[in-house]
C-alpha cells in the first residue's frame, strides 16, 4: 500500500473542501473496497477524507412520504430499518444478499453505490485492464468473462457494476444527493452509474470533489409491492451472476405499474425500460412476464462464456413478477 | 480534521524516508486504552497484532473474505483486516481476548468447546466474534437473507440452523467445522 494522509472530516462543507484542496485525495466510508483495493495497488490516493463519521448517519421521512438515506447510514442498518423492510423490501433484500454480515456492518450507503467492479483484470496490477489504466486493453474479452456483461459492453470493456443495493435502488427510482466544489445536485439512480463506452476508468458520472450525502426514495404508488432476487455461485456471500428488482401493482389481473432492474450484467444497474412498456396494461400472466423479459434481453450481445446470464435474468424475471403477483 | 495527524499532506507524498505519514491516537480495546503511533496505513488487525500482543485476531485472507479476523466495533461484527487503525479512534474494540468474563468464558466460547465446534482453531476467534455478533444483531430484530419477507418486524429474530448458517457465511473454516458450529451457536441462541 501506498502511503497517504489522512483527515477525519467534522462536516460536509470540510470533506469537500479538504477533498478538492488535494489531487488525488478519495473520501473514505466504511472503505471496504477502497481500503481492500489500496492493499492490491489498484487504488493509491494521497489523501484519505474520513467521512465515515459525518452526521449523515439517519434515516428519515420526507415530506412527500418517502424516505431520505443519509450517505453513512451502514448496510446493516440500512437492510434492518423498519420503514425499509415494510415499505422498501426490495431494497432491504437486496442489501441483505449482498458481502456478509461483517462487511454490511461496515459498508456505507455511498460506498456501496461507488465501489468498484470485482472484473479479475481491474483487480490485477499484472494486467492490462481499460478502467484502471486507460488504453492498455481488455483482457476479459477473451479471457475470464464468466461472471462480466452480457449487454451494453464495449469493445473496451465488459465489466459489471457488483452493488445489489443499487439494482433495487433503481427500481425504487431512488436519487443520489451530491456535494460538490460547485454545490449541490440531485442524480437519478439509474442515471449515476455509466456504460463504459470508450472510457471505463470513469464508472459513474460524479465529478472530482463531489461527495455522495444522501440517497432519496420517493413513495411508491400505492398498492405496489416489491422484491429482489438473486442468482449466484454459492447460497450466500457472493456476487450476483444475475439479479432482478421489481417493483409491482396488479388489479383484475391487468398490471397497472411495473418497474424492472437487473443486475450482474452490465457496467451499470439494468433499468429495463422496454420490458416495463410491455408489461404496463398487460395481463399479469406468465406469457406477458416473458415476452417482456425477451424483449428487454434481446439486446444482450453474451461473450463466449456468460450465455447462462442472460436465460438466469429471464428466468429471474419471470420468477419475481409471477411472485408479485400473486401478492397482489 | 484529526489534530493529531503527524503529517497532514499538503505535498501529495511524504518529503523522505522515515517521515511516512502517521498519527498518534488512542484505541479503547477491551477496556483498555492504548495510545500507539501508527503508520496511517495500518490496519486494525495489524495494530491489533503487532503493536498490540493481541493475536487473537487471526490474519487469513486479509482482504475481508473469510472472516478470521472479525472484532466487535462498538459491539458490532467488522472485519478488523479492512479497518484502517487511523480511523477507529473513538471506537470500542472487543477482540477475542476481551469475549470471557475473567476466568468464565463467554457462553460461546463454552458452547465451542460443548460441540467440538473446531479442528485446528485458526478460525475460532473469528467465528466467536462473528457469532457475538449475530446473537445482538438478532436480540435487535435484524433480518437476514433467509428470513420471510412477511416476518414480523421489530421483535428479536429467531435463529434456527438456516439462519445461523446464513448470518455465520461471512466466516470460512477450511477444516469444514460448520455443522458443529451451527450447533453451538444454536445452543447459546435458544
Amino acid at each position: 500500500m501506498k502511503p497517504f494522509a489522512y483527515l477525519r472530516a467534522e462536516t460536509v462543507a470540510d470533506a469537500v473542501r479538504a477533498c478538492a484542496a488535494h489531487p488525488g485525495a478519495k473520501f473514505l466510508g466504511g472503505g471496504t473496497n477502497l481500503v481492500d483495493l489500496m492493499k492490491l495497488g489498484v487504488e493509491a490516493p494521497g489523501l484519505l477524507v474520513d467521512v465515515s463519521r459525518l452526521p449523515l448517519d439517519q434515516v428519515t421521512d420526507t415530506a412527500e412520504g418517502g424516505l431520505r438515506v443519509g450517505a453513512t447510514v451502514r448496510n446493516s442498518d440500512l437492510a434492518a430499518h423498519p420503514a425499509v423492510r415494510t415499505r422498501y423490501s426490495a431494497l432491504s433484500q437486496a442489501l441483505l444478499a449482498g458481502a456478509s454480515g461483517q462487511l454490511r456492518n461496515i459498508a456505507t450507503t455511498g460506498g456501496n453505490l461507488l465501489q468498484r467492479t470485482r472484473c479479475p483484470y481491474f483487480q490485477d496490477t499484472s494486467k492490462p485492464c481499460n478502467k484502471r489504466e486507460p488504453g492498455t486493453g481488455c483482457p476479459a474479452r477473451e479471457g475470464a468473462h464468466r461472471d462480466l456483461a452480457v449487454i451494453g459492453y464495449s469493445e473496451d470493456c465488459v465489466a459489471t457494476h457488483p452493488s445489489d443495493m443499487a439494482v433495487a435502488l433503481a427500481a425504487l427510482d431512488a436519487d443520489v444527493v451530491l456535494h460538490g466544489p460547485e454545490g449541490e445536485r440531485t442524480v437519478p439512480v439509474t442515471g449515476f452509474h455509466r456504460l463504459p463506452g470508450d472510457n471505463p476508468d470513469a464508472d459513474t458520472v460524479v465529478r472530482p470533489g463531489e461527495l455522495v450525502t444522501e440517497v432519496l426514495l420517493p413513495p411508491l404508488p400505492d398498492g405496489t409491492v416489491c422484491l429482489y432476487r438473486k442468482a449466484r455461485d454459492r447460497a450466500s456471500y457472493a456476487f450476483a451472476l444475475a439479479s432482478v428488482a421489481a417493483v409491482l401493482r396488479v388489479r383484475d389481473g391487468r398490471i397497472e405499474h411495473a418497474a424492472l432492474a437487473f443486475g450482474g450484467l452490465a457496467h451499470r444497474p439494468w433499468r429495463a425500460r422496454a420490458a416495463e412498456e410491455i408489461l404496463l396494461g398487460a395481463p399479469a400472466t406468465e406469457a406477458t412476464f416473458l415476452r417482456a423479459a425477451d424483449a428487454e434481453l434481446a439486446a444482450a450481445r453474451p461473450l463466449r462464456d456468460n450465455a447462462f446470464k442472460v436465460r438466469l435474468a429471464r428466468h429471474l424475471a419471470v420468477d419475481a413478477l409471477a411472485e408479485l403477483t400473486a401478492r397482489t | 480534521m484529526d489534530p493529531t495527524s503527524t503529517w497532514e499532506g499538503g505535498a501529495g507524498e511524504p518529503q523522505a524516508p522515515g517521515d511516512l505519514p502517521s498519527a498518534t491516537l488512542t484505541l479503547h480495546i477491551n477496556g483498555t486504552e492504548h495510545t500507539l503511533t501508527l503508520d496511517h496505513r495500518t490496519t486494525l488487525l495489524d495494530a491489533l497484532r503487532h503493536h498490540l500482543d493481541l493475536t487473537g485476531a487471526k490474519k487469513g485472507c486479509d482482504h475481508g473474505q473469510c472472516g478470521a479476523c472479525t472484532v466487535l466495533v462498538d459491539g458490532r461484527r467488522a472485519n478488523s483486516c479492512l479497518l484502517l487503525a487511523v480511523s477507529q479512534e473513538g471506537s470500542r474494540i472487543t477482540t477475542v481476548e476481551g469475549l470471557a468474563d475473567g476466568d468464565r468464558l463467554h457462553p460461546l466460547q463454552e458452547a465451542f468447546l460443548e460441540r467440538d465446534a473446531f479442528q485446528c482453531g485458526y478460525c475460532t476467534p473469528g467465528q466467536l466474534c462473528s457469532a457475538a455478533g449475530v446473537l445482538a444483531e438478532a436480540d435487535y430484530g435484524h433480518p437476514s437473507h433467509v428470513t420471510p419477507h412477511d416476518a414480523p418486524v421489530g421483535v428479536p429474530a429467531r435463529l434456527g440452523p438456516e439462519e445461523i448458517r446464513e448470518r455465520m457465511s461471512g466466516n470460512l473454516c477450511r477444516c469444514g467445522a460448520y455443522p458443529r458450529i451451527v450447533e453451538a451457536v444454536e445452543d447459546v441462541a435458544s
